[in-house]
This record gives C-alpha cells, structure tokens and sequence, in this order.
C-alpha cells in the first residue's frame, strides 16, 4: 500500500521520468550497436549478396544491373544509413530468398517458435523446478544422482540425434505420436491464421480435431527442447536450494514445529523464486531464437531455420530483420525480469 | 493427486486421437527439398525445384518425349514450319486452351510471354536473348501474325533443335497476359506480383506458397488437356533424408525425394515401397585453375584424372546417386560420348608428373561445399590423390561463398555440379568449352574462364556448332570436341547424376524426366 501512495509524489515522478528517459536511451543504443555489428558481419562474410538474387546463370548486364538496384556500389555508411531510415519508418526491406517483406515473413515464422519455446519452458519448469528441489533435499541420495545423470544427458548428447531416436520410437515403431511438421498434411490451409500459433488458432476456428493434431505434433518436438530447459533449470534450482537450505531462517523454520514439506516448498523455493526467474527467463529467451536443429529434424518453420538460412544466402534484409526481433526480445525479457524483481523483492525497488 | 492428474493428462492427450496412417485418397503428399525456390516467375526461375513446379502449373509452345529427348511436339503451339533461311519460325497456336483464370490463350499472350523474359532481363533471360533478342528489336523478331500464329525471327541460321529446345525450358513458359498486366505496377509487367502467383493453363494450379514449408496445388478445373487424376499435390519442405524415410514408411507421404545411399539400402525389401531413378542433366566435375602453376602444366592435369576412384565413389559415397561420366555433355544429349577413357590408375599418374619433374608431388588446395556428397567425394579424392604425393587440403565453405571464390578465379582447385538449362547440347558446350575472353574483367564467366582456360580454337568450334542445320554432323562435331576436351581441357569430369525417388508402391505414375523441368504430376494415380 505504501508504495501505492507514493505514486504521485513529484519526486517519483520525477524519477520516473528519469527512468524512462535512461530505459528509452538504452534500447535506442543498443539496437543501433546490434544492427551496426550485423550490417558490418554480413559485410565481411565472404559471400557476394548479387549471387542469392541472380543465381550462378545470370548474364554479366544482370549482375550488373541487379547490383545497383541493390545499392551495392554504394559506400558502406550510406548503405547502412538507408538501412537504417527504412528500418525507422517499419520498412525492414523483402527477403531475397522469399520475394516477400522480412516483416511479413517473421510475422509468419516466429509464432511457430514462440509456441514451441513456450510448452517447452513449461516442461523444462514443471519438471525442472520440482527435481532441483528434490536432489537439493536429498543430496547424495540415488534420486541425487539420477538427476544429474539426466541432466548431463541433457546438456551433452546432441539434440539432432535424439530427435531421431524420439521420432523412431514414438512416431515409426510405438505409433503413439505423429511425425514431423506442424499438423497432418490433410489439415493444412483449414484454418486460418490469426495468431500463428497453431494450437490458438485451432481453437479460435472451433477446429478441436486440428487442435489435438497440432498438440500432438507438438509434443515430441516440445519435450526434446523441454528436456534441456529441464536440465538446466533442476542444475540451478539445485544450487540455489542448497543455499537456501543452509541459512538460518530455514533452521527457524524447523524449530518451530513447521512441517518439513513446508519450510522446503514454501520458505526455501519461495527465497529462490527471484534468480530462478531470472534464469527462466534466460532459458526462455534462448529457445526463442529458435532451435535450428530441432527445427530441421521436425520440419518445424521456425525462425532459427529461417534466420540461419538467410545469413547463409547473405540474404541481409532478412538477417538483420530477424537480429533486430532477436534482440526485442532479449531486451524486453531482461526488462520484464528485472520488473517481476521489484515487484517480489521490495529492496530492489 | 498430481499423479493422477499426470495419468488423466497423457490418457486425453494419447487416447483421444488415433493417428491416421495415410494420406488422403485423391492428393498426393512429397516430401521435398524447397528452400531453393526464391520466385515462381517463370521469367526469373532456374532452380530444380522452382523449375518442376511451373512445368505443373504452366504449358510451354513445345514440349519433348522425357524417354525420348529428340521427339519434340507443340504443346500450346499446334505445329510449326521453319523459313528457307533458317531464321523465321512460325507458330500455328492450338484454339481450344483456355487459361486457369478463364482467359482464352492466344497468340498475344505467346508473344507477351516471350517479350517479358527479354524485357525483365531476369537470369534466365540469356537462354531467349542468345538468338539476337533485345528490348529494340523484339517489336520486329517476336510479332502476332494472327489471333493464331506467331513469327519468331533469330539472328542467325541456328541449328533448329537449338532454339526449339530452349523454348522447352521454364523461360518458354506462356502466361497469361491480362491476369499479369492486372497486376501490373509502375510498369513491372507484374514482375513482382508473379513472383509468389500463377498465371498459366497447366494442369494445376498453384494453391499456396510458403516459403521453405509447403506448396499446394490444386487440379486445373479448365485443363484443356487430359485431366490430372489427383486433385490436389502438397509438397513439404522436408530436408533429412532420415525423416523423409520415416514418414514415407509410415505411409505419411507418398514420395520421398531426397532420400541418401544409406536410407535408400535401408528401404529394400519393403515391399510397400519402390524405388525409381532417373539420369539428370547435372554434371559432378572438377574445375583446375590455370592461374595455378602446377595444374596448368597439361601433364598434371591428366595426371589427376587418373588419380579419381571414378568407380570406387561411385559404388560406395554415391551408390545409385550418380554414374560413372567423363565427358561435358550428358548422357541423353545429342552427341554425348559416353567413352570412360580414365580409371585410377597411379602409376600412370606418376609417370606423368615424372615427365615434368613433379614425382614428389605438390600441394594444392580444393574449395568443397559443405554438402553431402561433395563434402565425402572431396575426402575420397584427398587420398586418392595422396597415391601420388599429391597433398590436397580441402578447404570447406558454404555453397555461396565457395562460388563467390570461384567467380573470382581464386580457388586452385573447385569440386563442382553443373547441370544443363535446356535439353541442346550448347547448353554445356557453352561454359566448359567455350570462353570468347579470358580477361579479369571479362564480362561473361563460364567455367572455362573461371578456369582461366584460355581456348579461341575451341570456342570457335563450339560457335560452329550451333550453326550446323544437319543433326548428324552436328552430333559429330560435338563427340569430336568432347574427345579433344578430355585430352586437354582442366576440366575432371566424373559423374552424372541420377536422381532417385522413392514411392509408396500403390503411388503410380510419377513422370521422371531427364530435367527437373520435365518431372509431371498429372498423371499420378493411387
């Protein structure tokens, strides 16, 4: 309530505009340094931009021609300032590759991303949080070192191969699961995007076959990038309790009778939950930008696949349209945790 | 209570479905490579896989026998007679063909057609420009005669089959003209409309696009040809070889196209599936820069072409991918040789680099694409070459950024694949055996100039050919230069395509042409 009634003070206003003037000059910086470094990487690569347009046939007028249109003949500062005025205005240019506007073609690709970066984050937590916790408890013990057996496999066996083996197993022999792609063939071009996201829109079509489709297809995919998330989180949540655990409070806690399932689940993972976030947050973030593996052994179209494609091909609209939503991204996530900081943590305010 | 909410959780999700385990009855499903495609504009496309898909969606004015190449027929075009002078070609137009948008096809939309590769000036547009065609002279050499007919007039006497086979390539395709110029703008001739939309009479229509995701096309209700049996045709952008193979056992699709050796051997004996190949133009070959001084000493360059497991790759990292192929032209031209002159052969290949003082071998250096299987071929050649002291390092890059090097003449050594534009063996004899200017700043490359192959004699020969009206002789002249080619060119020419599809056994009728702009949909059944 406190905090509340101070709202509108002068002097929180004050700051708050301070505040909002630091935030607003931090993300300008810092996207203008992002695109700076992709503009002049694309630029080093050693790829000619004139070949992913014309092709390897093209007559020299072609080349020619094509390389002025796309203002290769130009110095390098006045290709980025027009660069940058485009970007200003919400022109982020057409991708070579797809003949159609970068905004366009990330609007279509990072939905399928986002969706499976977010079942997978919830996997990786639901499953994650609790087996930190547990190994935590009970350092040592058998389920100890289960865990981190699991979590070793997680972060050492390549994600590429066990794609495989999950689509040979549960898809080829057990039959429980579907394969690759985003819903059965017969069900494309049914329902029509809203979102992107196939699983919404499934639903705000009223399509509930589609919709147990998709999350079918979705769940293999999920669970394999779930599983790194899940090796992750449990490695952090682990260490994070073993501290908890050793401060005085938790002795405290104890003596006074509390039961042990609470001080563990209440007092001590509620003392993580604020670097957990942090963490999660980070994971998320990651899985954001797009898995270009998993994406290639499930057929999934997302933007990992596209972005990396693109900068294969020097295809630049399309490489720095997408850093620039990369880099969205990790900013507004960094910015969103530190305000779920202040939010639980009244020391940080 | 959260394990029995686990347990009702997995019962929803993996009870309440059953999973289909086969596609529908009237489309066919083929999982296929697509990111290649950056256009749909026949004007602009030279991608395999841009180029199968307009031959489905558009007609061109002729069109040849895919079993046999030298049978050529009018498709849109009724027939055709050729001037006394060899220079004008008229065009009778069939009557009865009506485009997908209801549009009667004339002999304007033809013209425009033909007009619009040469005014858009996209890659494609040397294989019609190199008959003398030009923005100021179209008006004159492509003229409407009638609603019917049309004159074509080109600037030499040309071997017939020369021209007519380039207007069976994916440039020589009719649009239909008001469905463009509708969406015509700032006098784009709807260029860039066209790029992710259709406009033809072919037996289907193109449904949807999504870049490096799907096609879908649907059947061609105004066909004016024999019904396609299968109403629609999804292709999904599937790359892995292993995936391909699990949904085509599983019955999710009906067509892998892009299955490797491994999964090819792992399909036999599966009576569900059948395997099918088919010769394709492309080339595998290897190009040795004369600006390097050891490989432009002629012995050197016969030595390694008999320090190449020619059969050896071809029976282990390619297995039933590509065959055994030693000259610039492709089995299936006119005029191809098929003589296999070079074998590994070490001894030979050190007697020779004896006689320039060279036996304790050199190093050079090999640019190799980071594809399978260039980059194993490229490890087989390493220690084949090694036989004779030859040190290979083989430098790995990106597909572009080898061929950046390699249109810069900076590469000493440069494993490549070439595949033909149009079925007329010119089409091959213009980059490997002909190069007008050897200059660093030529204005055309073929690989003879990326080479730096300086060859007047032989590129006069090669002009000569297309010259040539008698097919015979024209065929003579072209086994002549493939021979002098072997013996001298810096040029190791190894294998030829194939390429291989795998069918679900019911799937029947396919039709695998010997270019990718000959592989039909129409008349699949199942």
């Amino acid at each position: 309530m406190k905090v509340m009634l101070n709202v509108f003070t002068p002097r929180s206003l004050s700051k708050a505009f301070k505040q909002t003037i630091r935030l607003v000059a931090i993300v300008g910086v810092t996207f203008l340094g992002l695109l700076l470094v992709t503009f002049l990487i694309g630029r080093v690569v050693p790829i000619d931009p004139v070949l992913a347009v014309v092709g390897d046939k093209a007559s020299a007028d072609v080349y020619d021609r094509v390389r002025l249109e796309m203002g290769l003949h130009l110095p390098l500062w006045q290709q980025f300032f027009i660069y940058l005025k485009n970007v200003v205005s919400g022109d982020l240019g057409i991708s070579v590759l797809t003949a159609r506007p970068v905004l366009e073609d990330i609007i279509r690709v990072f939905p399928a991303t986002l969706e499976l970066a977010f079942i997978a984050t919830l996997m990786g937590i639901f499953f994650g949080i609790p087996l930190g916790v547990f190994s935590a408890v009970h350092q040592g013990s058998f389920l100890d070192q289960v865990t981190r057996v699991i979590g070793l496999f997680g972060y050492s066996l390549p994600i590429f191969w066990l794609g495989l083996m999950g689509l040979m197993v549960f898809y080829a022999k057990l039959d429980i699961l579907p394969g690759p792609g985003r819903i059965d063939v017969f069900y494309e071009e049914i329902v029509d995007p809203v979102t992107g996201i196939m699983l919404v829109d499934s639903i705000l079509a009223g399509e509930w076959e589609i919709f147990w489709n998709a999350l079918h297809h979705i769940i293999l995919p999920a669970s394999l990038l779930g599983y790194y998330s899940m090796a992750y989180l449990s490695r952090m949540t682990r260490s994070f309790m073993m501290e908890q655990l050793r401060q005085e409070y938790v002795l405290t806690a104890r003596v006074k009778g509390i039961a042990e399932w609470r001080v563990i689940w209440g007092h001590a993972l509620g003392n993580c939950a604020i670097p957990l976030i942090t963490v999660i947050a980070l994971s998320f973030g990651t899985l954001l930008e797009g898995s270009v593996l998993t994406e290639t052994v499930f057929s999934w179209p997302g933007l990992g696949l596209y972005l990396t494609r693109s900068l294969l091909n020097a295809d630049m609209n399309a490489v720095l349209g997408s850093t620039l939503v990369v880099g969205t991204i990790f900013l507004s996530i960094n910015m969103f945790s530190d305000f779920l900081y202040k939010v639980m943590d009244p020391r940080a305010r | 209570m959260k394990r029995s909410l686990l347990i009702t959780l997995a019962l929803v999700v993996f009870g309440a479905h059953v999973v289909l385990a086969s596609t529908p009855k009237n489309t066919l499903v083929i999982a296929h490579s697509i990111d290649e495609i950056i256009t749909l504009d026949p004007a602009e496309i030279l991608e395999f896989s841009g180029a199968e898909l307009a031959a489905n969606v558009y007609d061109r004015l002729i069109g040849y026998d895919v079993d046999n190449v030298s049978d050529i027929y009018g498709v849109i075009a009724e027939n055709w007679n050729i001037s006394g002078d060899g220079r004008t070609y008229t065009f009778n137009i069939r009557k009865n063909i009506t485009f997908a948008s209801g549009n009667k096809l004339t002999a304007e939309d033809v013209v425009f057609s033909l007009k619009r590769v040469i005014l858009l000036d996209k890659s494609p547009a040397f294989i019609l420009s190199q008959f003398g065609f030009t923005p100021d002279n179209i008006a004159e050499t492509m003229v409407q005669t009638g609603d019917y007919t049309v004159k074509i007039t080109v600037d030499k006497p040309y071997a017939p089959t020369f021209f007519l086979y380039c207007l069976t390539a994916t440039a020589g395709s009719v649009l239909d003209k008001k469905r463009v110029m509708a969406h015509e703008k700032d006098g784009d001739l709807g260029y860039n409309w066209l790029k992710t939309n259709h406009a033809g009479s072919g037996p289907y229509i193109l449904k949807k696009w999504k870049p490096s995701e799907i096609i879908i096309l649907d059947v061609n209700k105004r066909y004016w040809g024999e019904m396609p049996k299968l109403k629609r045709v999804i292709v999904r952008h599937i790359t892995e070889s292993a995936t391909q193979r699990l949904l085509l056992e599983k019955g999710d699709i009906d067509i892998a196209r892009n299955l490797q050796p491994d999964d090819i051997k792992g399909l036999a004996g599966n009576s569900d599936i059948t395997v099918e190949t088919r010769a394709k133009g492309a080339i595998y070959y290897l190009g040795l820069n004369q600006k390097n001084k050891y490989l432009k000493i002629p012995q050197v360059r016969q030595a390694l072409k008999y320090l190449i497991d020619y059969k050896g790759m071809e029976s282990t990292i390619l297995d039933g991918k590509a065959t055994v192929h030693q000259a610039f032209l492709p089995k299936g031209f006119l005029g191809s040789l098929d003589e296999t002159p070079f074998s590994l052969d070490v001894e030979k290949a050190k007697a020779l680099l004896k006689e320039v003082g060279l036996e304790k071998g050199f190093s050079v250096t090999m640019d190799t694409r980071n594809v399978e299987p260039t980059t194993s071929m490229g490890l087989a050649i390493q220690a084949s070459l090694a036989l004779a002291n030859i040190k290979l390092e083989i430098i790995p890059g990106e597909g572009k950024q080898t061929l950046t090097k390699y249109r810069a003449r900076n590469h000493d050594i440069y494993i490549g694949r070439w595949g033909p534009d149009y079925m007329d063996p010119h089409t091959n004899a213009d980059t490997f055996a002909r190069n007008p200017d050897n200059a660093d700043d030529a204005k055309s490359k073929p690989l003879a100039w990326r080479n730096a192959w300086d060859i007047p004699k032989m590129t006069k020969q090669a002009d000569a050919a297309v010259l040539e009206m008698d097919s015979k002789k024209r065929a003579e002249i072209y086994l002549a230069l493939q021979k002098e080619h072997q013996r001298v060119s810096p040029f190791v020419i190894m294998f030829q395509d194939i390429e291989i599809l795998a069918r679900r056994s019911n799937v029947n009728g396919f039709i695998l042409g010997p270019s990718f702009d000959s592989n039909f949909y129409y008349n699949v059944t199942k």
